[in-house]
């Protein structure tokens, strides 16, 4: 194997650092739309990190066996074959949740990240250092879905896990429900909001400018 | 045909797919940059949502619902559970032919779509536009309706983000927010116009 391989750093450093959602960009889909309460947030997050794990596992297991030609068709069709038994024992253990998640748990087989980390990772290199990368993957994406679900729930509904945690106005206590924190647009905001934070305590994230000016600018016409 | 209309702008603004469903986000974001790339997006999608859709339902109802195999004395088969299976190959072998005509026929385009088009194997949007299909259960001229609706939507959406990121250009942002940061802020914005259809819908 070229790269040594260590278990801390693989581990940790999805989880900020290199967070798969906010400085990669992959698997946004599924991040804002299940996180309009933290009980779906939650659940996906375990679906995904499952899936994740056990993909990179099989697919760097088998990964000299498989035609360099074919491998996106084989990685496909072992993720989507993970995804079809997490969506079973989903709908056969929590029907509520699997119902409030739609068509979402099936996209995971989509989800960039999946085939991102198995793709650039698992074929590579073996299956101990593949498994604890992509787990540390998953753990990166649960964390922005956990804050942002939570977000969502706490000023949405002043619920965390469907308990009533800010006492309502209309039940006599002080909080009124943002609607719009229920609705796409704050999903988008929120994400937005994080990703800045994130970059103004980690500059080195942040993009290069597209055009700088010239130091010795023209006055502005 | 009316009702296939209004189908068809429910699916295209109401359902949008990027603003409303979150699907498709990861192309949505990366290949509104520039214009061009954007409205190459928009085509590829329309057309490959426009065929794929139609075909899983013909596929999921000729071969996979409940009772599909009543007429070989098999009634109690049910495949359903192997549609996601059989989605990804459609998609995966449409995005295949339509590369290779594009490429056979249409040179100038092919380069124009670059790498974008395989990519549309793994697009969330693509592999949702079937799923909806058969949680929804559509006949087989709403699927196609649907296909359609839904490929100009996502075309629309990311034409109009594209432009908007190119006017920002120049513009000075706080170095946290340049790049993805401003992108998911718009989209944000563009989502909350895109709401103001679903309040429309509710009223008439």
């Amino acid at each position: 194997m070229a790269r040594s391989f260590s278990f801390w750093p693989t581990l940790t450093e999805p989880l900020i650092r290199q967070n798969p959602v906010t400085l990669q960009i992959l698997g946004l889909c599924s991040a804002l739309a299940v996180t309009t309460s933290l009980a779906t947030a939650l659940t996906m997050s375990a679906s995904l990190t499952v899936v994740l794990t056990l993909a990179a596992g099989i697919i760097s297991l088998i990964r000299r066996h498989i035609p360099t030609t074919i491998r996106l068709i084989v990685q496909i069709v072992i993720v989507a074959s993970l995804v079809i038994v997490i969506d079973q024992v989903l709908q056969a253990y929590l029907v509520e949740i699997s119902r409030a998640l739609s068509v979402y748990v099936a996209l995971i087989t989509t989800n960039c990240l999946v085939l991102g980390r198995t793709e650039a990772y698992a074929s590579h290199n073996g299956v101990v250092p593949s498994m604890v990368d992509a787990f540390g993957n998953g753990l990166g994406y649960s964390l922005v879905l956990t804050i942002i679900g939570g977000v969502r729930e706490l000023f949405g509904r002043g619920e965390l896990l469907g308990r009533q945690v800010l006492p309502l106005a209309e039940d006599g206590g002080w909080f009124t429900p943002l609607g719009l924190m229920l609705l796409a647009p704050s999903a988008f905001f929120l994400l937005g909001l994080l990703v800045w934070a994130i970059r103004s305590v980690l500059p080195e994230q942040a993009e290069a400018a597209e055009h700088v000016p010239p130091a010795t600018a023209e006055p502005a016409e | 045909m009316t009702e296939a209309w209004i189908l068809f702008l429910q699916a295209a603004f109401v359902d949008n797919m990027p603003l409303t469903l979150f699907l498709g986000l990861c192309t949505f974001l990366a290949l509104s940059r520039r214009s061009e790339s954007a409205i190459g997006l928009g085509i590829a999608m329309t057309g490959v949502l426009g065929v794929t859709v139609p075909l899983n339902h013909l596929i999921y109802h000729g071969l996979l619902a409940p009772g599909a195999w009543a007429w070989a004395g098999l009634p109690e088969l049910d495949l359903s559970y192997l549609s996601l299976l059989a989605f990804i190959g459609v998609i995966a072998a449409t995005v295949q032919l339509l590369e290779m005509l594009l490429d056979r026929h249409f040179p100038a385009i092919h380069v124009a779509f670059g790498v974008f088009l395989p990519l549309l194997t793994v697009q969330c949007a693509i592999l949702g536009g079937s799923l909806f299909m058969v949680e929804r259960s559509y006949t087989l001229l709403q699927a196609t309706v649907f296909g359609l609706g839904s490929g100009v939507g996502f075309a629309v959406a990311v034409t109009m983000l594209s432009a908007i990121r190119g006017r920002l250009a120049y513009a000075d942002l706080p170095d946290g927010l340049r790049g993805l940061g401003i992108a998911f802020v718009l989209a944000g914005l563009l989502s909350l116009g895109f709401s103001a259809f679903a309040q429309m819908a509710a009223a008439s």
